[in-house]
């Protein structure tokens, strides 16, 4: 019943990030070692259905790897701008290499897979190119796999991947972990890929689910491996708490026929209490650490607000507004800006919310955003409670037309026909 | 996914304590699974000979203590890992650190979408939230 080819893959992703790593700490180039890797992996995929599993999976793939390394060395493909210093005997690189390459992957520090990560979400790079590289090469899935959870064709994802490699390359980006004021630069980067992972599975932008749990988990041990690799940076803590948090509600988000649940209409009693308390635990930890005041800091406190919340009416929306008060203070984002609307309208009134909507769409301006659909949709909703329909209505429709998700769509078409109703009751 | 790793042996002395070596080894694993990640949590529960065992008939239930004569197998401790396929579970058994006398089984943890919609609805008003949320 056990497929072999699981069962590699499944090898792959616990060996991979520290078979790279070890490999990048000699080649001090990622796509060389990404390839060196791969090679073995084929090698591993051809071998092993015919001879089975070897007992130490990662030692064999760092010896294949090795073995492909030399092989190309000899071609002298490798290196050979590189490491100038070291193309003098060919011999003796290759037992240079091979040396190196044994003692690298019996020490795989930490700072190796740091590197790594540094390296995959440098801001040289498009972002959607480092989360495609951070997912390849530190969450351990296939082109394909990263092709399927973002809806492109597995040929476009190999080249965008080929080409943030090629583009790291040629730029002589440093296989290394960013110090000082640059680490803190650095690290909102990887933050934010990992984030926006998440989000990726967490509100999938487009088709047919409303969530795509597996991608959110894949973000989920991104967050928590980092969480190992630097803890002392209280921002990381916090973005996995807000992500625990978050992903503690995915149950309850979905209803029984898989349509989309408004966190107002939550069964609560479907949100995962070790999740929410392995987010609380996080969240903690980043206080104590000092970044309380914190951009993912205020967004986990504010879903923990939410969290402890037993009933939508219990919900602390004043609370709420101050989090999003102390956020804007951080960043004017006019996504802050929106879901701060939304908590005005609930503490203050659907009237105090419509000026504080309107003060986040002159935030938004005519960048990418104004088209985002929640801004009319939280308008729509404003409006109803305001009793203003026609415009409610109106507004409602034109977020049906912004969205490219179905679920989105069912939930937006849903709440178009209260709309209709409480005008035809009015 | 999640998955329950159990930990189970047949047979220990019951105040048997764990030579340093081998929880220095353990430990090392246990970093490993954090390192990737993977870990949930994990515990080590107190051998059997302290438990208790309650079984039911007719709807009454009858409490035995330990130790228990005719277990053959015991748990001894589990992990709870979240990984991306049943395949994975199992090799991350495979690195765990065990002597001979020792096995692990690895369970997937069901999640409430997993479950038929009748059995689904059942739980309704069952509140699973509690003091865990300060």
């Amino acid at each position: 019943m056990r497929d072999v080819h699981k069962t590699i893959e499944a090898v792959w992703k616990i060996e991979s990030t520290r078979l790279i790593a070890a490999i990048a700490r000699v080649t001090r180039d990622i796509g060389v070692a990404e390839e060196l890797a791969q090679d073995a992996l084929v090698t591993a995929l051809e071998l092993w259905p015919e001879e089975g599993v070897p007992e130490n999976p990662g030692a064999w793939l760092m010896k294949a790897a090795k073995r492909r390394a030399i092989d190309s060395l000899r071609r002298g493909h490798m290196l050979a701008q590189k490491h100038e210093e070291i193309a003098r005997e060919l011999e003796w690189q290759q037992h240079r290499l091979a040396d190196a390459l044994e003692r690298s992957m019996d020490q795989v520090i930490d700072d190796d897979i740091l590197r790594l990560i540094f390296t995959a979400c440098h801001p040289i790079l498009p972002v959607e190119a480092r989360i495609a590289l951070t997912l390849r090469l530190i969450g351990g899935l296939t082109t394909a796999e990263i092709a399927r959870a973002f809806f492109v064709p597995e040929k476009t994802m190999g080249q965008r991947i080929f080409r943030a490699k090629k583009t790291l390359s040629e730029a002589h980006v440093p296989f290394e972990t960013p110090c000082g004021d640059e680490l803190h630069r650095r690290m909102e980067s990887v933050l934010l890929v990992v984030y926006l992972i998440f989000n990726e599975g967490y509100t999938a932008t487009s088709g047919e689910e409303w969530t795509r749990t597996a991608i959110c988990d894949d973000a989920l041990r991104l967050g928590r491996m980092l969480a190992q690799l630097l803890p002392g940076e209280s921002e990381v803590h916090a973005l996995l708490a807000l992500m625990e948090l978050q992903a503690s509600r995915a149950a309850a988000r979905r209803g029984r026929n898989g349509e989309a649940v408004l966190l107002s209409d939550q069964d609560r009693s479907l949100w995962d209490l070790a999740q929410i308390q392995r987010g609380v635990t996080a969240l903690e930890h980043a206080r104590r650490l000092g970044g309380g005041a914190k951009h993912y800091a205020l967004q986990a406190a504010i879903a923990a607000c939410h969290m402890r919340a037993r009933t939508a009416e219990e919900t602390e929306w004043e609370r709420i507004v101050l989090l999003y008060d102390a956020l804007m203070q951080i960043s004017q984002s006019p996504l802050v800006a929106l879901n701060r609307a939304v908590a005005v309208g609930e503490a203050q009134g659907p009237a105090a919310g419509l000026d504080a909507l309107d003060a986040a769409a002159r935030l938004a301006g005519d960048s990418v955003l104004a088209g985002y659909h929640l801004f009319p949709s939280v308008r729509g909703d404003l409006l109803m409670k305001l009793g203003r329909f026609t415009e409610a209505s109106e507004e409602i429709q034109r977020a049906i037309t912004m969205t490219k998700n179905l679920r989105e769509q069912e939930l937006l078409t849903e709440r178009l026909k209260k709309i209709e109703k409480a005008a035809l009751s009015a | 996914m999640r998955f329950m790793m159990m930990k189970g042996y047949e047979s220990a002395a019951p105040d048997t304590v764990p030579s340093a070596e081998a929880v220095a080894k353990m430990t090392e694993y246990n970093k490993a699974l954090q390192r990737a990640g993977v870990l949930l949590a994990l515990d080590g529960l107190f051998p059997p000979s302290t438990g208790a065992r309650i079984s039911y008939t007719d709807g009454k239930a009858t409490v035995t203590d330990g130790p228990f004569a005719e277990a053959k197998e015991v748990i001894g401790a589990y992990w709870i890992i979240q990984v991306r396929s049943r395949e994975e579970a199992i090799e991350w058994a495979k690195r765990a650190p065990m002597s001979d006398n020792e096995v692990i089984e690895v369970r997937q943890i069901h999640e409430m979408p997993d479950f038929p919609e009748d059995v689904q609805k059942a739980p309704e008003g069952f509140e699973r939230r509690n003091a865990a949320v300060k």
